[in-house]
């Protein structure tokens, strides 16, 4: 009997809709490299011309936050009021600023 | 503190948590797959999931069964991309569905062993190709008055997946629409198989939007957790509304004596469904479960010598990069 086989390691994919915006986060699919993470990708993701550029990611190369350390995480900004402009009083003769 | 204690404060701690949980969801928060979950929500979302992903691909199926038979290249064309739209579908679900912490493999497993369900509008035949306009029309019409209401369902990966499946959907209902007009301005025997597939294909569409509401085990839970937003029987009834007058245009009929338009309610009055049949279906034995399961079941064995070798050329081929590195 043969040894059980390894299976297509999970991808990322991410996907540029067109010049000027960012790559965004699609969804995810399993291929045996990236090269054919690639072509799945274009089939998947792009049958209707929604890309002009598109990264795979191994999933397993993701380093993720955790939710549940949100609090530690997250909430040392929110008392930080000082680094939105409105806390800053100046008379309403100031103006274009 | 003694065992009993500990268990009590553990209960209490996951408590709150489930209520923190189902407020964020009141609020329509997303919940995303790292986030803290019941673990019936879990469970109640790989079902589902999982059992939409196998609709799409179980589905494509009765269709693939016309691809070299279409009447025109036209056709033939537009029957492949909606097919190639369910694969995608299929992908995009069992995506959202692993992010529940299940694998593919074991996706399969379950549809494969009978274990997980598929829509049981998929075990019928599909005979003349007039089906492929009745597929089009009434079961991706259907389809999305299930779907529409799930791109705002509380688990974010899942919304995410519908939101892409429901933008595709308007052209196979369209196409087949087309379809069936095309055949219905046609020859007095292509009328006659058109009428023929709606016969055969109205009520299976109907049970598609599931058991009535008195008989639904789901419906409280899933519509506190948005993965519904109306009942079956509402939805259903909206799905006849909109359909009737659609046939109409058509000049067929729908095989239901009892069908009469209701100006006090404003809504079609419609004949009894045969549940006996929709359940012996699910069950089952409907006209082609056993043919749908071979197919499925072969496709991925007679496939595991092409994953083999994909992934031994992979690994081959990444290990001559590092040796070339080195
Ligand atoms: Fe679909
Ligand atoms: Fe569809």
């Amino acid at each position: 009997m043969s040894v059980k086989k390894k299976n297509w390691p999970l991808w990322e994919i991410f996907v540029r809709s067109k010049n000027g915006l960012e790559h965004r986060h699609f969804g995810s699919l399993h291929a045996a490299d990236a090269e054919m993470a690639m072509e799945n990708a274009r089939d998947v993701y792009t049958r209707r011309n929604e890309g002009v550029s598109i990264w795979v990611v191994e999933s397993k190369n993701i380093t993720a936050s955790n939710p549940a350390e949100n609090g530690e995480m997250f909430e040392p900004a929110q008392d930080k009021v000082y680094r939105h402009p409105t806390f800053y009083h100046l008379p309403d003769e100031v103006k274009h600023m | 503190m003694s065992e009993k204690e500990v268990k009590n404060t553990w209960a209490e701690r996951s408590r709150s948590l489930e209520e923190i949980f189902e407020a964020r969801i009141a609020r329509d928060e997303k919940i995303e797959p790292k986030d803290w979950m019941p673990e019936k929500y879990r469970q109640t979302h790989i079902r589902q999931i999982s059992q939409h992903a196998h609709s799409e691909v179980v589905g494509m199926l009765p269709e693939g069964n016309w691809i070299t038979r279409a009447p025109s290249l036209r056709r033939k064309a537009a029957l492949l991309a909606k097919i190639q739209d369910e694969a995608g579908h299929g992908l995009y679900l069992y995506s959202a569905c692993e992010t529940l912490g299940i694998s593919r493999d074991e996706l399969y497993e379950q549809l494969h062993s009978g274990k997980a369900k598929y829509s049981s509008i998929f075990n019928y035949p599909t005979i003349t190709w007039a089906d492929m306009g009745a597929i089009g029309w009434l079961v991706d019409g259907a389809a999305i008055i299930n779907q529409v209401p799930l791109c705002n369902t509380s688990f974010g990966p899942y919304a995410r997946a519908m939101v892409r499946v429901c933008k595709e959907e308007s052209f196979h209902q369209r196409q087949g629409y087309e379809i069936m007009l095309t055949l219905c301005r046609g020859s007095e025997e292509q009328k006659a198989m058109a009428q023929d597939a709606l016969n055969r294909w109205w009520w299976p569409s109907l049970m598609m939007l599931g058991p009535t509401d008195a008989e639904s085990v789901h419906t409280e839970q899933s519509m506190k957790w948005k993965l519904k937003r109306k009942s079956n029987d509402e939805l259903r009834q909206q799905f006849i509304d909109q359909t009737v007058p659609q046939a109409d245009i058509l000049g067929i009929t729908m095989p239901d004596p009892d069908l009469k338009w209701n100006e006090k309610t404003g809504h079609y009055d419609f004949g009894e469904i045969d549940w006996e049949e929709f359940w012996q279906v699910v069950k089952g034995h409907g006209p082609c479960n056993k043919e749908r399961m071979t197919a499925r079941i072969n496709a991925w064995n007679n496939g595991e010598w092409v994953r083999d070798a994909a992934m031994a050329h992979a690994e081959k081929n990444a290990n001559k990069k590092v040796a070339k590195a080195s």
